[in-house]
């Protein structure tokens, strides 16, 4: 199995915290080496998947925990956002992950607009798992240019 | 992490300050100011974006909402002095086409 870092941040399904998790991330991809522009990048990305994340939360019950993962890998990061506490289980995810499709359950995303547009504009690869709550997946590479980043290297069995 | 906001009014126009970010956490209390301003007919609303150094789709949300007020109420919006990064997701959205704005750094993407 390719190696990478895990890091995972759990934070109150609150409006507030999405500036937390932004300087989280900065701070991460800028130790893998991301440039400014491609950090502000994965900010806006973030910061838009946790937004339906909270208002996904808040309409469940008003309350909860958003998880964030980001897996740190050589060439890339991944970055997973669960509207829900629990931690990942990374097999799992990966298992039942495909591009998101029109009747999936996120609809958040579109009602906030240029949400998910922008998610997707800003970032290399966007999935989503809706199995258990909604869970957005993301990548983005640190090289731009070059080939080989169909991201298809990952599902290659050990 | 805070948007602070300053408005000051003369003579038909009205100066937003905004210093900080906006986002899902800031921008609710940004609509609450802004959207009344522009619900005076032939009011000049101008946001200056000069210390605005994050924003996301809550706050392109909330521009869209002035501007269509301000056609409904036949004010005017502009947003002057609008950082590269911040101009980027005007441009991307489309809504460069549709929103007046002015960029330091006009169309740098």
């Amino acid at each position: 199995m390719e190696p990478f870092d895990f890091v995972e941040v759990k934070v109150p399904a609150k409006a507030e915290y999405i500036g937390v998790v932004r300087l989280s991330i900065s701070g991460i991809a800028n130790r893998m080496g991301f440039t400014y522009e491609d950090i502000e990048d994965l900010k806006v990305a973030i910061s838009e998947a946790i937004t339906n994340a909270v208002k996904h939360a808040y309409k469940e019950t008003g309350e909860g925990e958003i998880t964030i993962g980001f897996g740190v890998y050589q060439d890339r990061l991944e970055i997973m956002v669960a509207d829900h506490g629990g931690s990942f289980n990374l097999g799992e995810i990966k298992e039942d992950i495909g591009p998101y499709k029109q009747d999936d359950d996120i609809e958040e995303l579109r009602e906030g607009g240029f949400g998910l547009f922008l998610i997707d504009a800003l970032m290399d690869k966007v999935e989503i798992n809706s199995k258990y709550g909604v869970i957005v997946l993301m990548t983005k590479y640190l090289h731009e240019t070059g080939v080989g980043q169909d991201g298809d290297q990952i599902t290659t069995p050990q | 992490m805070n948007l602070s906001i300053d408005v000051t009014n003369n003579e038909g126009v009205s100066n937003v300050v905004l210093t900080g970010e906006v986002d899902a956490f800031t921008a609710p209390k940004l609509k609450d100011t802004l959207l009344p301003l522009t619900k005076e007919k032939g009011q000049v609303v101008e946001v200056d974006f000069q210390d605005v150094n994050y924003m996301d789709s809550t706050g392109l949300g909330v521009f869209i909402s002035a501007l269509k007020s301000t056609k409904e109420h036949e004010s005017e919006m502009r947003l002057v002095h609008m950082q590269d990064r911040v101009y980027r997701l005007f441009k991307i959205t489309g809504l460069t086409e549709i929103i007046n704005i002015e960029s330091t750094v006009q169309g740098g993407m």
